[in-house]
């Protein structure tokens, strides 16, 4: 093999981009045309529809790579919102597209992907929602576009982009009772901060992640959009193989990065003395450890366990192990909200749906509900939540000044028992 | 795409996300006039009755974080901002506004040295901004031949127009 300038080998972006772009390998800031695996819409998609035609396109140009999930606004809560949905509709049956998630079998765009298998190995995914990333978990390049982007996506299958550096996080150690994938993310956003992976990819490893299901490798990469990356990914292994194998709807191609590969930076993570940690307003990287944050005794008006970060069916059951035998504060408004209607499904098979409604708490239908202030769970000014989501800029959930705190489902969970922010290893 | 671009200057701070730049409230608008009347509605409340075509939008680091979403470079677009300059940006905020035709560069440093209602003097080619009233500048990397040209041709959709139709051409032949 050649070198690529530097003596070095590939990390695992550079070897899913150089495969993408049909090259034997990439450098950080070549621009490369990488052939697209998976094209993934939700209502945002409604407005590819007239940048597709403008550009004179006929023909989506492969049916069988485009996924329509709508989730942001299902069952339509507004005359606007239900336009969308009907340009989509609309769009996808003049263009022959099979793959759509409509109300009745929908959910979070990312988790519609992931359990269905839509995203494997070695693939380049795009998305018209900017955690996409969280596919990147499944030992793929994910990464959020703009509708017009997804318009010249669909028109050619293929993008630009320019190959990111990597800053490679290594985790060790093990997860103590009541520390969760999300305390992790929180941990490491709070060094890398919301800049510090602008343009960068994010590949993490390390024996911690190793042990991590995949529900929880989701969670990692989700949250590597708040750091500014273009995509955070583990490389495939067992769990992911063993997650994908009756699932897959398309031939894997497991890449690794190289032992030798250039990293931009490393970050090295030890999890063994980690606590619980909390993003205060009004920004994701504004974390600190929960502990520091209780003797505020800051009151909470609503509390959120939903959202594509976190609400997977295991943090459902963890939150309603922690709820069990409690109820929800007097004046706090819980919202649950599954990250898809297979979960939901689960959640009521389980009883989980019962323990949670029995406590004072409301469970709704699947969608992205609170977390981004245009449909339900809406916050007035100065009013406070808990959220196991993922954003808390000002506006976020709606007024400019409530105020978001984002922790770990079973962390959101405490604070509603409580009515004010705990620690969740109390209840435990 | 003109070389040089002259306009007044509005300024943002740091880290000011797309929930900032349009609203979640805002996503089921999607005719761009309609949602110029809402663009930094919580970032610069005046921004949206006062603006006019070729006014620059001078920010500070990480513009346009967040979501994916469109709606913020499409609602510039229809005011007819000349530019958006920061000292650095969100990826999707920057090929979103990219893509509709919007010339967005990347100067750090470029904040400090502008107030609200100075004049801005942009090179393209030569890759400097310059404020008019003080005459400090910064230099900035210019565009890549690859952005310049989508830039040139008016935005994403055209471009791809162009490629289809020249391919179309190709298989004609």
């Amino acid at each position: 093999m050649t070198g690529n300038g530097t003596g070095a080998g590939q990390t695992l972006a550079e070897r899913i981009l150089a495969r993408a772009g049909g090259l034997e390998q990439v450098t950080p800031g070549q621009i490369i045309d990488g052939r697209v695996d998976l094209a993934m819409m939700h209502e945002q998609g409604a407005q590819t529809v007239q940048p597709f035609h403008d550009m004179g396109a006929s023909r989506v140009w492969d049916p069988d790579r485009v996924v329509i999930a709508i989730d942001h606004w299902v069952p339509a809560s507004t005359e606007g919102a239900a336009v969308l949905h009907r340009i989509l509709r609309q769009f996808a049956k003049e263009q022959g597209l099979p793959h759509f998630y409509d109300v009745g079998n929908h959910g979070i765009c990312h988790q519609i992907l992931a359990e269905h298998g839509w995203v494997v190995p070695g693939d380049l995914a795009v998305g018209t929602d900017s955690h996409t990333n969280m596919l990147g978990a499944m030992g793929a390049v994910a990464a959020g576009i703009g509708p017009t982007e997804m318009a010249a996506v669909l028109a050619l299958g293929k993008l630009w982009l320019k190959v990111p550096p990597t800053i490679h996080v290594r985790v060790r150690g093990s997860l103590r009772k009541g520390v969760y994938a999300k305390d992790l993310i929180l941990r490491i956003l709070g060094e890398i901060k919301t800049t510090g992976a602008t343009y960068k990819a994010v590949e993490f490893s390390g024996p911690t992640i190793e042990r991590m299901s995949m529900s929880e490798r989701f969670t990692l990469c989700n949250m590597t959009t708040e750091m500014g990356a273009k995509c955070g990914m583990i490389a495939p292994d067992a769990t992911t193989y063993t997650f994908l194998e009756k699932i897959a709807k398309h031939p894997m191609h497991p890449l690794a990065p190289d032992a030798d590969a250039h990293y931009e930076r490393v970050v090295d993570i030890d999890v063994d003395a980690l606590g619980p940690m909390v993003a205060c307003p009004y920004s994701p990287d504004n974390v600190r450890p929960l502990e520091e944050v209780l003797p505020k005794h800051v009151k909470v008006d609503q509390v959120f366990l939903g959202s594509c970060t976190n609400a997977r069916i295991d943090d459902l059951r963890e939150g309603a192990r922690i709820l069990k035998g409690h109820k929800v504060a007097a004046g706090v408004r819980f919202i649950v909200s599954p990250a898809s209607t297979s979960i939901y499904k689960q959640a009521l098979d389980e009883g989980l749906i019962e323990t949670f409604t029995e406590a004072g708490g409301v469970f709704t239908n699947s969608s992205c509900s609170a977390c981004f202030g245009g449909n339900m769970g809406i916050l007035a000014p100065g009013e406070v939540c808990a959220s196991s989501s993922n954003r808390n800029f000002p506006g976020r959930m709606g007024a400019k000044n409530a105020e978001i705190y984002l922790l770990s489902p079973a962390a959101t969970v405490a604070a509603a028992i409580r009515g004010e922010l705990a620690d969740p290893r109390e209840f435990l | 795409m003109r070389d040089l671009i002259e306009g007044r200057v509005w300024t943002l701070g740091d880290d000011v996300d797309t929930d900032q730049i349009i609203s979640g409230k805002y996503l089921t608008v999607i005719d761009p006039n309609e949602l110029k009347k809402h663009v930094f509605e919580i970032a610069l409340p005046e921004f949206a009755a006062n603006a006019q075509a070729g006014d620059i939008v001078i920010a500070g680091v990480n513009l346009g974080c967040g979501s994916s979403r469109e709606h913020a470079p499409q609602a510039l677009k229809a005011i007819g901002v000349g530019a958006v300059v920061a000292d650095s940006f969100a990826r999707i905020f920057f090929r979103n506004a990219i893509n509709v035709g919007i010339p967005t560069i990347e100067a750090p440093g470029v904040r400090a040295l502008f107030e609200a209602g100075d004049g801005a003097r942009i090179e393209m080619g030569a890759g400097r901004v310059t404020n008019v009233r003080t005459g400090a500048s910064v230099g900035f990397p210019p565009l890549p031949s690859h952005l310049l040209e989508l830039l040139e041709a008016g935005g994403l959709v055209e471009k791809v127009k162009r490629e289809l139709q020249a391919g179309r051409a190709d298989t004609a032949r």
